[in-house]
């Protein structure tokens, strides 16, 4: 009979399986190629040649202590600013959180190349201020407690957002109980609120954790020119040194990150066991506490912290690109745009970056969003054991370092795809691949949370209407997720334009991303020019940010990651 | 227009219990039928099926000639030429009032002189036509239940489905909407289907009552003859208020007079017959069965009294006077239905 299908499900029938095949291309190919190509380095002996190598282990050990120090400096920053910014009335919270979120969004390797502007003896800015330390001392930056410094400031908003998470659903009539019951301030936060939270902290400080551990742009900044060099850098310092055992050596090299990575969020598994607390009761412990005459010193601190966070070294980003070479200091008689001009309008090399970033951002922010409105659409559609498999597969990715995603993909496209005969290696659509697959996961989010706000009888009621599925995706789907869609468009758009780690290792000649012009400015020594560059980037994350803002409004609760 | 033939339906969600089985109805072209029973009977699971949203496990779907659901195929809802009033309206809220209701013309390939004819018609059938510019969410409840009604009306479909479309409602706007819907079933002559909870809303509207417990179907009369002549004790208990009597009557004769049931009251055994009695056929007073009160309820026009009877059986009665709770009593039952 003509017309008839199979079930009375509302998708059709190629829907599900096309979600499969995306997903088995994007998540499981390129990680099932690492793990063959880290067992065939077991198999004939290449293991034991690269972990006897000391600087294996040495990276190995660096990343471990940068990454723990790191994830407990954030922590302290990041639990301060959730604490005070979700449960007191401390004013201006709105533009503390945006702030505070913003080093989250800003390229790691500018923010390491801002805090070195930012210090030592020829900081631009320390100079014209005549504080500078003296010609020779140190860079103190340079070294182990530098990266985790940094490290820290980077995540930071990590674990602010983790908490702030849990923060909002604390039970506000638990608080006031507890109040009743005779606690004091400070008592109710030891007795109640940091219990409750501790999921929150916990969940943070593992999600800073795995992101330390795979950083790239603040240890190949801070750490390469003090020899330092941790497990990310030391894959990129071996595929500069290209040799016949460079696939197997960094299939290990990943397969330790991941590790390293996994044994993170196993501890934090088994920190969370037993911590299920469902909230029960009125939530949303807005302003629980008033903070009195506390808040004459923890506004100024807020502020102090920011300070330092972004405003210094961002000052100190501009004068570096405003100065005509590093050491000399900023004055009105140094003072040029010399270095804007030149990225913008001269350097073919950073115009090509600006094009192919904007470029694969966008490409990676459109075609993702075809992909996630029918994913998502038949993922919260279908609600069985097979999605539930599907959608952990697109969530492991974007959990695994960037670096170890890169590696598994160059080790599938290195060879010319078979039965094609195209290499991907070397162009740009390897790194489009890279990023389709990295960022799958964010696109998501949005989107599957604006389909479970969706009220399934509207869908229902265009098919009674006699709508068939493109015509109700079209002319009522859409448009109703069009919101969460467009925060999804800019959010993947924001991290891709920004991107270093996965970039550093697929670029090659004329495929760069900014991220990568931004490195290899540095490594030149133009610090002008690489300090123009960053200071472009910066703007343009902001100005994404409050397009982001402007879209909050519109959007379903917690689409945009800063606001509750 | 068609006649609607559910055949032997079945579906079983794999929860342990089937939602519904051995469903077998006809509904008669033209007819105003309300699915009648409490939450969680599988009248809603019924109506899904035969929107199309749920395909049935066993059983089949017939419209006119054609299968249009079996256990092994369906025809997909957007080629059932059925229209729905859902429980929460689902208008969209993208869309103006004219577009929501126009929409399954559009999707028809409508447009032009025709569609703005049909909307504007639709609308004004609904008293909305001067609303057709707004969005959904500047109208009130009843207000969008109507453009959902104006949306349905629009394709002169062959079956119109209506899930609880009076839950969300107040008690005044309840009373005007069954107007509407009335009007409605008159005036398009479509066969509807409507989904409730709410026995006094079936009775008002349908032209025939379908009770389902527990996912089958126990009895389908149209409003008078279910009310006088229901069939076991659900169907008993829940159309009206009556109250249901074990009586030792004998005979097999269902339609009983207080003659019958007179000496079945004095006697003391209570096995024996189910037997229906409605408060408006007990009359307190006079020569009858002594009973005890035991709640009575002010209702305007008339008293509600709950009594007790001698074998501790409880009765509903109405009285025009008032009686006290404790008050000893007599009350003649003038009519009972062996159910």
């Amino acid at each position: 009979m003509h017309g008839y299908v199979r079930t009375g499900n509302s998708q059709p029938a190629w829907l599900f399986p096309f979600v499969v095949i995306t997903v088995l291309i994007l998540s499981v190919l390129p990680l099932a190629r690492l793990a063959m190509v880290g067992i065939a380095a077991f198999a004939n002996g290449g293991v034991l040649t690269v972990l006897g190598d000391p600087s294996v282990w040495s990276a190995t050990y660096y990343t471990i202590v940068t990454a723990l120090f790191g994830t407990i400096i954030s922590l302290v920053i990041g639990c301060l600013f959730a604490f005070l910014l979700t449960l007191t009335d401390i004013t201006g919270k709105g533009l503390l959180s945006f702030f505070f979120v913003l080093p989250m969004m800003i390229p790691p390797q500018v923010t390491a190349l801002a805090w070195v502007q930012m210090s030592g003896p020829s900081s631009p800015l320390l100079k014209a201020l005549s504080i500078a330390p003296p010609l020779g001392s140190p860079q103190p930056l340079y070294s182990v407690g530098g990266i985790a410094l940094l490290y820290g400031v980077q995540h930071a908003p990590l674990v602010y957002l983790a908490l702030r998470a849990g923060l909002m659903t604390l039970p506000r009539d638990g608080v006031e109980a507890a109040r009743l019951s005779g606690a004091s301030s400070l008592r109710v936060f030891r007795d109640i609120i940091l219990p409750l939270s501790l999921p929150g902290i916990i969940a943070g400080a593992a999600i800073s954790f795995v992101s330390c551990t795979g950083n790239f742009g603040i240890p190949a900044i801070l750490g390469i020119p003090a020899s330092i060099f941790t497990l990310p850098t030391l894959i990129f310092t071996k595929f500069s040194a290209f040799t016949s055992r460079t696939f197997g050596d960094v299939a290990v090299l990943s397969g330790i990150i991941a590790m390293i990575s996994v044994a993170g969020l196993m501890i934090q598994d088994r920190a969370l066991r037993g911590r299920d607390y469902r909230i029960i009761g009125l939530s949303g412990a807005s302003a629980a506490f008033e903070l009195g005459a506390w808040r004459f010193a923890f506004t100024p601190l807020l502020w102090a912290i920011l300070f330092f966070m972004l405003a210094a070294p961002f000052s100190a980003l501009v004068a570096g690109a405003l100065v005509p070479a590093y050491g000399v200091p900023l004055t009105f008689k140094t003072m040029s745009l010399h270095a804007f001009e030149e990225i913008l309008f001269r350097q073919a090399v950073t115009r090509t970056a600006f094009v192919n970033s904007l470029s694969l951002a966008a490409a990676t922010a459109i075609c993702l969003l075809t992909v996630t409105v029918l994913a998502a659409y038949a993922l919260t559609r279908r609600r069985d054991a097979a999605s539930r498999i599907v959608s952990s597969l697109i969530e492991i990715p974007y959990s695994l370092p960037g670096i170890v995603m890169a590696v598994s993909f160059i080790l599938v496209f290195a060879a010319p795809i078979p039965f094609l005969h195209i290499s991907l290696y070397g162009t740009i659509w390897i790194i489009l691949i890279a990023y389709l697959s990295s960022f799958f996961a964010v696109s998501l989010k949005p989107v599957v949370s604006a389909f479970h706000q969706l009220d399934p009888a509207l869908e229902e009621a265009a098919r009674l209407s006699g709508a068939g599925f493109f015509r109700r995706l079209f002319d009522i789907i859409v448009p109703l997720i069009a919101p969460a869609a467009g925060a999804s468009v800019i959010l993947v758009f924001l991290i891709a334009c920004n991107e270093l780690t996965i970039s550093a290792l697929l670029w090659s000649a004329g495929t760069q991303t900014l991220g990568v012009a931004i490195y290899n400015l540095d490594d030149s020594g133009s610090s002008d020019l690489t300090s123009a560059l960053s200071v472009l980037v910066v703007l343009m994350v902001v100005v994404m940010m409050l397009l982001l803002e402007f879209l909050a409004k519109r959007l379903p609760k917690g689409v945009v990651p800063w606001r509750s | 227009m068609a006649k609607l033939i559910l055949n032997r339906l079945a579906k079983d969600f794999g929860t342990g219990r089937p939602a519904v089985s051995d469903f077998s109805l006809d509904v008669r072209e033209g007819g105003f039928l309300a699915l009648l029973g409490p939450s969680g009977c599988g009248k809603t699971t019924v109506l899904r099926m035969i929107a199309g949203f749920e395909t049935p496990s066993d059983g089949s779907i017939h419209l006119g000639e054609r299968v249009i659901a079996d256990a092994a195929q369906a025809l997909p809802p957007e080629k059932r030429n059925m229209a729905m009033v859902f429980q929460s309206y689902a208008l969209w809220p993208h869309m103006s009032v004219a577009d929501n209701v126009g929409y399954p013309l559009k999707v028809r390939g409508i447009s032009g002189e025709a569609y703005r004819a049909k909307v504007g018609e639709a609308l004004s059938s609904v008293r909305l036509a001067d609303y057709a510019g707004r969005r959904p969410a500047d109208l009130s409840g009843g207000q969008r239940q109507r453009v959902a009604l104006a949306r349905c009306l629009v394709t002169s479909p062959d079956v119109v489905l209506l899930d609880e479309p009076l839950a969300n409602l107040d008690r005044h706007l309840k009373q005007e909407m069954e107007e509407t819907f009335r009007e409605f079933h008159q005036r398009s002559g479509a066969t509807m289907i409507y989904v409730t909870h709410d026995q006094s809303e079936a009775m008002v509207l349908a032209t025939d009552v379908a009770v389902m417990s527990e996912g089958r179907l126990l009895q389908v009369a149209p409003p008078a003859e279910i009310y006088a002549r229901p069939e076991g004790r659900v169907v008993g208990g829940l159309i009206g208020r009556g109250a249901i009597l074990t009586l030792p009557v004998m005979g097999s004769e269902r339609h009983l007079e207080w003659d019958d049931l007179q000496d079945a009251l004095h006697a003391a055994n209570t096995d024996g017959a189910d037997i229906l009695v409605r408060p408006e056929d007990v009359t307190i007073g006079g020569e009858g069965a002594p009973a005890t009160v035991e709640a009575v309820l002010f209702e305007g026009e008339r008293y509600a009294v709950k009594l007790t009877l001698g074998n501790s059986q409880t009765l509903r009665g109405f009285s025009r006077v008032a009686v006290v709770p404790g008050e000893r009593v007599r009350v003649v039952i003038r009519a009972g239905w062996r159910l």
